[in-house]
């Protein structure tokens, strides 16, 4: 299949380009960019004037609740919600049920994604067995298994010996290693930010400094070992100055944010509401503008959605026993945008943060519209306004803090390996 | 999101009782003016009025309480109402039920008025949330206590105890003594005090009692107990809680007793007139001595009757409106 997508503005992060082009596929990859080749004739045309042609996104953290949580979602809910949002990479975290330690359970994981034939679906593996912090996985037959990188989710690891020889033993491989910075006991029994908020709702608190005292201890083993490790899901203000401070002294070290951390904060918990109920919790507004200037100055690396399906019962109980998290995959492109046009990024420059370098991170062949790559490519309208329902979700989770808001970008086509895979008209 | 305070109507009237918070001066007056006659009901050698005949009242109790319950309990039995008391601490939500489905299965037995009390913050916001959703505006709900988050019935019986000994809010300090970090009792306390005009509310603790940044309800922070209780008007000494040695808050409740405790000495730095107050039940020789408790500036017992006299005005405007 040959495909052409004529007269959108072609922006490829990767390489800075952002101009009026046509962009050519052939064989599931990017043929060529502005001329055709000789002899190119397409077998389809798409019409993109007035859109923007970018790389398809790339979710550093999305579960599909597959295996054990299938009435939350499925991997055929779940895939279909990425391509309607035009991700065509995603990275699932290991917290399944059972986690993800198995490198059978991973195979098979891999190929049900694959007889799907929407995005590419990149396990992440657990670093422990049953993610219980005690005894490694088996990262190698895993790897082999399809897994690129190891974590806990979000259950941490307690015991700091496990962790040195966990980095260490991976670093040893080549192993990619991530880690949300939370200190166990600090956040003990805590749902909310330990603030203003979590003080007059009378809801147990999460200091900030669970972060910051997890994040120095994860970067003392840095220093000391020279291991490459990816923070994931920063929250704090405290949180951006200690990933600024360890990438000036050259740590090798990359950070991530969740989407919905750049826009609420501690008072959208409003009268409980069960929908702001988030892991990391979200955080005051001083934490939030940091986390916004973060990405804009790169100490933040990438943007994820921390795509977490919930069903509505799930939900609708008191505040601390609601499951955490909200549905993000079709909120990642206009959740981004929003924060580009508030901040004034420019458009490639918000691109970079969903695609090229969430790609870099996951160390996978994504994330850029250059020549012999990959065709996973999104159209989308950058200026078209859409209302938020819940029959706008193609994902099985209805759980979203902006149902009802007007969002801006939407998602016209979605390409994977070369094949429309998602269109919108 | 759910953004506005749910437990009044479009009319502004009440129609639960979840909070104190962002509730008016004049409801809250209008609370206390409707109970002053009811103290004189419980008096009578009839006890009981015909204000909510024939309308059925579930006690609704996740939480262990004798003495919460048993005051509601009265409440709308001198009311004239019919009340059924339900413990489900260890029956139905150990069987899986949920709790917005406990609630459904009680509506169908048409209850008119739950009193609820729940272990989570915010239970009670669920269930009057949940029943405006899903159109049965006429159901009513009073929190009898949601986790830390508040405590309104008790917060208005505080009130009415101080405006009855104290008459004028204007001009109050008043110290609340204890675990602030745990009590609902302190919250709507302090939410009532703000409302009501007190220019001076402080609260007394150890810095692992004292909630971050409670400054930001409006109150000052004392860790010294005797330069917080220096001239003030009242003393709300508030429960401590057994369970608080195991989490490390507190070395001993001996020790506690001996910073924190109240007694004859330390009440001396308070104003001469000052009264002592008490949520119950109390424990003795942990956070009041009982010379205290039962001394004469000790407003503890009329805190209970009281009690009785706002948990009819509470459930009788909220009916009728």
């Amino acid at each position: 299949m040959r495909i052409a997508i004529r007269g959108g503005q072609v922006v490829d992060p990767a390489s800075g380009l952002d101009r009026i082009a046509t962009l050519c596929i052939a064989d599931g990859r990017i043929a060529a960019l502005g001329e055709a080749p000789e002899g190119f004739r397409a077998d389809r045309e798409i019409d993109a004037t007035g859109l923007v042609v970018a790389p398809g996104l790339v979710d550093l953290a999305a579960r599909l609740r597959e295996p054990g949580q299938e009435h939350k979602a499925t991997l055929d809910s779940e895939l279909r919600a990425a391509i309607a949002g035009g991700v065509t990479s995603l990275a699932c975290p290991p917290d399944t049920d059972p986690p993800l330690d198995e490198p059978g359970l991973v195979e098979m994981l891999k190929q049900r994604a694959r007889f799907l034939q929407r995005a590419h679906v990149y396990p992440v593996g657990a670093l422990t067995r049953r993610l219980e912090g005690a005894e490694l996985a088996e990262m190698g037959e895993l790897v082999d298994a399809g897994c690129v990188a190891f974590s806990q989710a979000d259950r941490p690891l307690v015991d700091t010996q496990v962790l040195l020889r966990a980095m260490q033993y991976a670093a040893t491989f080549g192993h990619r290693v991530w880690l949300r910075p939370q200190d166990a006991h600090l956040a003990r029994g805590g749902v909310a930010h330990d603030g203003d908020v979590a003080t007059r709702l009378g809801l147990p608190a999460i200091p900030v400094i669970a972060e910051t005292v997890a994040l120095a201890t994860i970067l003392a083993v840095v220093r000391a070992t020279g291991v490459r490790v990816h923070l994931c899901r920063l929250s704090s203000a405290e949180g951006v100055a200690l990933v600024r401070a360890a990438k000036a002294e050259g740590l090798p070290v990359t950070a991530d944010v969740g989407v919905h951390h750049l826009h609420l904060c501690d008072v959208d918990v409003g009268w409980f509401d069960p929908l702001a109920n988030f892991v990391p919790p979200l955080r005051a507004t001083r934490d939030r503008d940091a986390l916004r200037a973060g990405v804009a100055e790169g100490t933040i690396d990438a943007v994820c959605s921390d795509h977490a399906p919930v069903d509505d019962d799930a939900k609708q109980l008191p505040f601390a026993e609601a499951d955490p998290g909200a549905t993000g995959l079709e909120l990642l492109l206009p959740l981004t945008l929003k924060w580009a046009s508030e901040t004034a990024t420019p458009l490639a420059s918000a691109l970079a943060r969903i695609t090229c370098r969430p790609a870099a991170i996951l160390g996978v062949d994504a994330g850029t519209l250059a020549v012999g790559a990959p065709a996973d490519v999104v159209v989308f309208d950058p200026r078209r306004a859409w209302r938020l329902e819940r029959a706008a979700l193609e994902s099985q989770g209805k759980n979203t803090p902006f149902l009802g808001f007007e969002l801006v970008g939407r998602v016209c086509a979605t390409l994977v390996a070369g094949a429309i895979v998602h269109e919108r008209r | 999101m759910t953004a506005r305070n749910p437990q009044l109507n479009a009319e502004g009237k009440l129609t639960h009782l979840l909070t104190l918070e962002g509730l008016p001066a004049s409801v809250i007056a209008e609370i206390l003016d409707t109970a002053h006659p009811f103290v004189s009901v419980g008096e009578r050698e009839v006890k009981k009025v015909p204000l909510l005949r024939g309308k059925a009242i579930f006690n609704l109790f996740f939480e262990s309480s004798t003495r919460t319950r048993t005051t509601f309990e009265i409440a709308a039995k001198r009311l004239s109402a019919d009340v059924i008391n339900l413990n489900i601490g260890a029956s139905s939500t150990s069987k899986g039920e949920t709790l917005l489905d406990t609630v459904d299965n009680l509506v169908a037995m048409n209850a008119d008025m739950f009193v609820v009390r729940h272990a989570q913050s915010g239970a009670a916001h669920l269930i009057a949330t949940h029943l405006a959703a899903t159109g049965r505006p006429h159901v009513h709900v009073v929190n009898a206590g949601d986790g830390r988050h508040a405590h309104p019935s008790q917060g208005l019986l505080d009130l009415y105890t101080i405006r009855h000994y104290k008459k004028d809010f204007g001009a109050l300090s008043v110290a609340i003594v204890g675990d602030v970090l745990h009590s609902r009792v302190a919250r709507s306390l302090i939410h009532g005090l703000s409302t009501l005009g007190a220019p001076d509310i402080r609260v007394i603790g150890p810095a692992t009692l004292l909630p971050t940044g409670v400054e930001s309800l409006g109150v000052r922070r004392f860790h010294d107990m005797r330069a917080g209780l220096a001239g003030c008007d009242v003393v709300v000494m508030l429960r401590l809680q057994n369970e608080r040695m195991r989490g490390a808050l507190l070395p001993s409740t001996g020790e506690f007793f001996k910073h924190y405790g109240l007694t004859a000495e330390k009440l001396a730095l308070a104003k001469p007139d000052a009264i002592v107050m008490h949520p119950g039940p109390m424990n003795r020789g942990v956070e009041i001595d009982s010379a205290v408790a039962d001394g004469a500036r000790s407003v503890i017992l009329p805190q209970v009757t009281f009690g009785i006299a706002v948990r009819m005005a509470v459930m009788s405007m909220i009916a009728g409106n």
